[in-house]
């Protein structure tokens, strides 16, 4: 056989040969349950910072057991779509009613946080009338970025990509313990959120969860 | 953001040097695919370190990567050896009523509107549920989602594909659809357990067509009823409804609005394959093709990602359309299929989620050899009379029936190939063909069989199948109809769908001519319409073509390429009620590119609903 340097030697015996895919079949694949796989890929436990400067991790105490929806926006968004994306998502909320805060949580992400310190969230959440219940977030613009990508608010045309408001136009909603996750676009007629929302809620026998 | 970068371009150029010392190592194509690092497709297998885009993977996880398998171990499931079952009709009960059972825990909330036009000659009944399915020798089991045979009770395993169905025109049928998937918290990460089940493209009355919105949920059954007429049965054919607007191969899946995507990958789709007097399924009889279930095999594509520990993976959070480095054939990755020396029919379907197909047949010991067949319909309809081609393109939801002759390669081995280069979800990049033995592998065929006779008629010597009905009248209404995207929700005509918005009403009995356009250069859209087929009348201002691609015949799926148009001849006959159009990308689909229309007897002129 040819020879081939330690690098490459390395990266080769790093792979699983087909052997390893033959004991994988063997393997307890319950071992890592489909809630973790989904909490490993999409759930960074990254700390974060919410208008009303409380410091957060995203999972534990954004995420988890929870109903929620995710939108990305930025307070000085040049297009114009966040104001009305957020004045729509404020209907939302209205249907939604006493549950948003008590098992249903509502997010927005800047994808400005050089700019959206927490007290410009909080003062664009009190211009909207945005309720308790719906936090708008901040952090590092790095770990900011990861979630963006993380979460899959990313396009795969470059440029289009590095377009800011590119990524404002899509609410995801989703049941964290249940595993259900869906998207629909944030300007959707309210009560088509608030139904779709519903798809993903506690099953009808069960009781809704305590927030 | 700028250390993600370099991170990133580290990685990369790791991957890229690592790349140069194999190829200057003199490392064979063989040496590498004994090591496990060639995929049969003739990739490295995407690992860190040497695929450049496992590097870029591992950054942000938006490609797949799944362990390696082998290729050409399992054979292709096929109905000829009850590999994939067919479907076997029952006894219903409680009897299967026009209205809606809800007492007996019916989900249906519509009744019946041809019940007694067509009575049920046949009944069905399958069943929705988890099971554990084998995908590869090298991957653990599955937990998908399947359609069993038979009622709960019955408990009888799931088919993945599901169970194919042998309907034959002038037979109406009612299929009892028990709805027992897991709890919500039981999905195994993806897939919601609540259903509609389309049959695309019957000539169905919307309660039964399995519309997104009509979705019932776990613990709830359906009645499904199928008349298997010919469209213009109540109109313009009265009684017997128009021959040339026959259909051969159907299929039915999951359209759960929003949850599409999920539960077909998940395994919720199946063959639906249609019979009459000149497509008998009898290569002695009628148009002579041949004979079903011996020498005429459904073949259902889908690409899959797995993850690390070997189970299915759906990437959930996915906005341009997802793409899976396992090819499956009828739910085996990369099977194999023994054939004899003789004519075969195939029937082509890509159940998606979002890639595209050029198939090929490769013979691997002869890269420029071109192996010519006849391909017999577009989306299932058989075209006026066969049409030879190199290549058929397929995407998201198309169907080709093909003719093979495998007598000129008794004792080789070919390949079905996908040649068509696709990067993303998004469509193929820039229609670029790889050359021979270069793409993707899916299907070994070997034509080893015995020598056995062939009552098959030579497509070559068919002059006529059907007619195309004519176009040549004038349509009551031309709409126009933008698809575009609003930075993370997609549109037609700038509305995102909801189930209760009517945007136009279809008038029953009339004949409309829409146009569809892309508008923009970056997706590609595979539309479908209910309900009826349509005939292209132009796409890009041109007629469409029958060569190299054929564009031609009746459809339900137009290939909607970026910054095209195209312009759709329809004519809505015989029932009213509620239908979709939509993008077939699935993702696109559940993300809101999808608008509702209805039928009825009074419809509108509005031209951009």
């Amino acid at each position: 056989m040819p020879t081939i340097t330690r690098r490459t030697y390395l990266a080769l015996s790093a792979l699983a040969p087909v052997a390893a895919g033959l004991l994988a079949r063997e393997s307890r694949s319950e071992d890592i349950s489909s809630r973790d796989v989904i909490r490993n890929r999409y759930f960074p436990n990254l700390v974060l910072m919410t208008h009303e400067g409380r410091q957060v991790r995203f999972y534990d105490d954004l995420i988890k057991d929870k109903i929620v929806t995710i939108n990305f926006m930025y307070t000085q968004c040049e297009d114009g779509r966040c104001p009305v994306t957020t004045a729509n998502l404020v209907r939302v909320q209205k249907l939604l009613g006493s549950r948003v805060g008590r098992d249903i949580f509502m997010y927005s992400f800047t994808l400005a946080p050089e700019h959206d310190t927490p007290t410009v969230l909080k003062r664009y959440a009190k211009a909207y009338g945005v309720g308790p219940g719906w936090t708008f977030v901040t952090g590092s613009p790095r770990d900011m970025e990861v979630l963006r990508r993380k979460l899959g608010f990313v396009w795969a045309n470059p440029v289009r990509d590095a377009k800011r408001s590119s990524h404002t136009g899509n609410l995801r909603y989703g049941n964290e313990p249940l595993q259900l996750w869906s998207a629909c676009p944030a300007m959707a007629k309210p009560e088509w959120i608030a139904e779709s929302i519903s798809w993903v809620d506690w099953p009808k026998t069960t009781a809704a969860k305590p927030g | 953001m700028h250390l993600l970068k370099h991170q990133w371009s580290r990685l990369a150029r790791t991957a890229w040097a690592n790349r140069q010392e194999i190829i200057k190592a003199g490392l064979g194509r063989r040496d590498l695919f004994k090591m496990g690092l060639l995929t049969s497709a003739g990739y490295l297998v995407a690992k860190r370190g040497l695929s450049t885009r496992a590097a870029y993977a591992d950054d942000d996880d938006n490609v797949c990567s799944s362990p390696p398998t082998r290729a050409f171990y399992d054979l292709l499931p096929t109905p000829r050896d009850g590999t994939m079952k067919i479907q076997t009709p029952t006894t219903l009960t409680p009897t299967p009523t026009a209205a809606q059972n809800t007492a007996a825990g019916e989900g249906r909330k519509i009744t019946h509107q041809a019940f007694t036009q067509f009575a049920p000659q046949k009944f069905y009944a399958v069943t929705q549920r988890a099971g554990y399915v084998s995908v590869s020798p090298d991957l653990p089991l599955q937990t998908l989602w399947g359609f069993a045979i038979g009622t709960p009770t019955e408990n009888k395993p799931i088919d993945v594909p599901g169970p194919v169905y042998v309907a034959h025109y002038g037979k109406p049928i009612l299929v009892r659809n028990f709805n027992q998937l897991p709890a919500q918290d039981k999905n195994g990460g993806f897939g919601l357990p609540s259903v509609s089940t389309h049959l695309h493209n019957g000539h169905t009355p919307s309660e039964s067509d399995g519309n997104p919105c009509d979705f019932f949920e776990r613990g709830y059954f359906y009645d499904q009823h199928y008349p298997n007429v010919l469209a213009g049965i109540n109109s313009t054919h009265p009684g017997t409804g128009d021959i040339n607007e026959a259909m051969s191969t159907l299929w039915y899946h999951d359209h759960r609005v929003d949850f599409t995507s999920q539960n077909v990958y998940k395994g919720l789709a199946g063959f639906y394959l249609l019979f009459n007097d000149h497509d008998t399924s009898d290569e002695n009889t009628g148009f002579h093709l041949p004979s079903f279930p011996a020498y005429d095999i459904p073949m259902m594509f889908a690409d899959k990602c797995f993850d690390s520990s070997g189970k299915l993976f759906f990437d959930l959070f996915n906005l341009d359309g997802i793409l899976g480095d396992k090819f499956t054939v009828n739910g085996k990755i990369q099977p194999v299929l023994h054939v004899s020396p003789r004519r075969y029919r195939f029937r082509w379907l890509d159940a998606g989620p979002s890639r595209f197909y050029q198939f090929f047949l490769t013979d691997l010991t002869n890269l420029s050899a071109h192996n010519l067949f006849w391909q017999i319909s577009s989306d299932g309809n058989l075209l006026p009379k066969p049409i030879r081609v190199e290549s058929v393109r397929l995407s998201v939801a198309e169907r080709a029936d093909v003719i093979i002759d495998f007598a000129p390669f008794a004792g080789k081995t070919l390949y079905l190939e996908n040649r068509l280069k696709q990067d993303d979800g998004r469509g193929p990049t820039d229609h670029e063909i790889r050359s021979a033995g270069q793409g993707n592998l899916v299907l070994k065929i070997i034509v080893d069989g015995p020598t056995v006779a062939d009552h098959s008629q030579d497509p070559a010597t068919i002059t006529k199948f059907y007619d195309l009905p004519s176009t040549a009248v004038t349509p009551r209404v031309k709409r126009t109809f933008v698809f575009s995207d609003s930075g993370g929700g997609w549109q037609i005509n700038e509305r995102f769908f909801a189930c209760n918005d009517i945007r136009f009403t279809v008038q029953e009995n009339s004949v409309e001519q829409w146009t569809l356009i892309n508008d923009g250069g970056e997706w590609e859209h595979p539309i479908h319409i209910h309900f009826e087929e349509f005939q292209t009348l132009s796409i890009n201002g041109r007629a469409p073509a029958t060569s190299p691609l054929v564009q031609t015949g009746r459809k339900d799926v137009l290939r909607l390429e970026a910054d095209a148009s195209a312009t759709l001849f329809f004519r809505f006959r015989d029932f009213t009620g509620k239908y979709p159009m939509h993008c077939h990308n699935t993702i696109h689909e559940d993300h809101a590119m999808m608008l509702r229309f209805d039928i009825a007897p009074i419809g509108d002129t509005r031209q951009s609903p």
